[in-house]
């Protein structure tokens, strides 16, 4: 007759628990995962099938149709757009953060505290309240339809800064002192010694602009008129039919094509990426 | 010396220190020279605009506290207002929650593949927001969406995701809570990864079961990151735009899911009524920040 001790009792106890924990993981993970497979799916199938009972998950009809569709209606420009945006504007914040990063890191002046403040208090202010205004200044400065209003205003960026300043104040002074010793400007400092030390800090915060910028909607949707112009979250707003009919099928093929390169990039990133979102809240 | 000469030298030695460290003021200056053209001026203007009449054309036309005042009386402004906080009381709290848990399990060292589920869950974080809540949209639909399917095939009515007030809220927490999950668990990560784990096996040890000892220990000691991640969901309650633009076309059905955001939006750029967005805009603004406070508040009055 077997014996059941109590160190076994606490063992199935603790297996039951474990196999309960990982049919919540697989689960949650199963949702997260879902909408991606029905994206990629749908971008390969006619438009009879995309609503059909019963539901059609694979079929024979599945083809690159829906891919040569788009290529007709200029997507690949507007990969084009969206990765020129980005990229600009990335580089630009980059450059500008770190630069100010330095300087709030790195120097003891009169006001920097009260200049500090100013800049995390402007991190409240909605781009709401700034929306109309904006648009109606960049009217005036004839920047509609031009990549100029995606790049210039967010070209330094109050938590990228701090983010920055978070970063440049763990390397030691002595660093800078030797450089000055040898007569670097202080300029050159900046590009010489501080920027290669703080590349793992700018990858970071660069995945997050980037991503920022790409998935972004609203700002380009009132910036951008002209087809050869937009970005692909702007393409894909204009994607609808005849008489407010969706086309799915080539809205999902848009998807692939705005999702994948970011995916692709989380996924060769991923530490980095995590990295710069968690350096924020946590060390904030 | 008299006090005079005495101040004198005190700013002139000020005025030699910023001199010398003019480097620094060169470095940190594009931040407030952008900052002050195109944040600053546009914020007045706008005020500006607040009290007028103007169609984006033409001349204006001063109309003194007529936009606030048709703002009090604008039923579909405050409703947009209301959303925001039933969508905050929709998904906050269970998302908070479910992202600290998720990322206890995670902590956990039993858990094989960390990276595997880690990565799944947060991905849906860096996806373009108008893709999925089109997907969603296709997914959520009434009669042939795979959602309603899945649901009819074991027997369960076809519920109404988009149709339905409430349930278009509900479908757009959801989507909210598909995006946001994993960044708030990779946060709450970072953040157990700096409480000691002694802690919570001390008491573990002093009899403590896990779900008494998350509440009294991990809960307690995780506030502060806690409080960023409730403060962020609130603005973002609040702004939300592609999610609702896509999945709901913005705001359907009856203005159910319709964002303070959004309406700025319709306002200024549907219907050009640019004085009264920005009318709009200032009231947002205020509500906000006085939301903010009230959580800091709130979460700080144990302290």
């Amino acid at each position: 007759m077997a014996v059941i001790t109590e160190s076994t009792l606490i063992k199935t106890k603790t297996i039951g628990k474990r196999i309960f924990v990982y049919l919540v993981l697989i689960s949650i993970s199963i949702f997260m995962i879902l909408p991606f497979f029905w994206v990629l799916i749908t971008s390969f199938k006619p438009m009879e099938e995309v609503f059909h009972i019963p539901m059609i998950i694979f079929s024979r009809n599945m083809s690159l149709d829906n891919f040569k569709a788009i290529i007709d209606k200029g997507v690949l420009i507007k990969l084009w757009n969206t990765f020129f945006i980005a990229f600009t504007a990335t580089a630009l914040r980059l450059f500008f953060c770190s630069l100010a990063g330095y300087g709030f890191a790195k120097y003891r002046f009169p006001g920097r505290e009260f200049l500090f403040s100013v800049l995390i208090a402007t991190m409240i202010v909605p781009f709401a309240i700034v929306v109309v205004p904006l648009y109606i200044m960049m009217r005036d400065f004839r920047w509609i339809d031009t990549f100029m209003p995606l790049i210039i205003p967010g070209a330094a960026s109050a938590f990228g800064i701090f983010f920055m300043r978070q970063y440049i104040r763990s390397i030691p002074d002595e660093l800078l002192d030797a450089a000055r010793i040898d007569g670097c400007s202080e300029f050159r400092i900046y590009a010489r010694v501080i920027l290669p030390v703080v590349t793992p800090g700018l990858i970071s915060l660069g995945l997050i602009f980037f991503m920022q910028v790409w998935n972004d909607l609203m700002w380009p949707m009132i910036i951008l008129k002209s087809p050869e112009k937009q970005t692909l979250p702007v393409m894909l707003s204009s994607l609808t039919g005849p008489a407010g009919m969706t086309i799915y099928n080539l809205q999902m093929a848009v998807s692939v094509v705005s999702i994948a390169p970011l995916i692709i990039i989380f996924l060769l990133f991923q530490k980095r990426f995590t990295a710069g979102i968690t350096f924020g809240a946590v060390k904030g | 010396m008299t006090t005079d000469t005495r101040v004198l030298t005190r700013m002139k030695r000020s005025w030699g220190e910023v001199k010398r460290k003019r480097w620094a003021y060169a470095f940190i200056s594009p931040f407030y020279i952008l900052f002050a053209i195109f944040s600053v001026y546009p914020i007045i203007f706008s005020i500006y605009l607040s009290f007028t009449e103007w169609k984006g054309m033409g001349p204006k036309v001063f109309v003194g506290l007529e936009n606030y005042r048709r703002l009090l009386g604008d039923s579909v402004f405050w409703q947009s207002i209301r959303n925001g906080v039933i969508l905050f009381f929709l998904y906050v709290p269970i998302m908070t929650l479910l992202a600290l848990v998720l990322a206890v399990i995670l902590n956990a060292k039993f858990v094989r593949f960390f990276q595997v589920f880690r990565t799944m869950i947060f991905i849906p974080y860096i996806t373009t927001m108008i893709a999925a809540g089109f997907v969603f949209r296709m997914m959520m639909n009434m009669k042939y969406g795979f959602f309603n399917i899945l649901l009819t095939s074991i027997g369960i009515p076809p519920v109404p995701w988009l149709e339905n007030v409430w349930w278009a809220r509900i479908s757009l927490s959801l989507l909210v809570m598909w995006a946001w999950l994993g960044y708030n668990m990779v946060i709450m990560l970072a953040g157990l990864q700096t409480i000691s784990k002694d802690l919570v096996e001390a008491a573990t040890i002093d009899g403590a079961n896990p779900v008494q000892a998350f509440f009294r220990i991990t809960v307690p000691l995780m506030k502060p990151i806690i409080l960023f991640c409730v403060i962020l969901s609130t603005i973002g309650s609040f702004g939300l735009f592609s999610e609702v633009y896509s999945l709901t076309v913005g705001g359907r059905p009856m203005n159910a899911t319709l964002t303070p955001i959004v309406y700025i939006w319709q306002q200024a750029f549907q219907h050009y009524k640019f004085s009264y967005a920005s009318a709009v805009s200032y009231v947002y603004f205020a509500i906000i920040v006085v939301l903010t406070l009230l959580q800091l508040r709130y979460f700080g009055r144990e302290e």
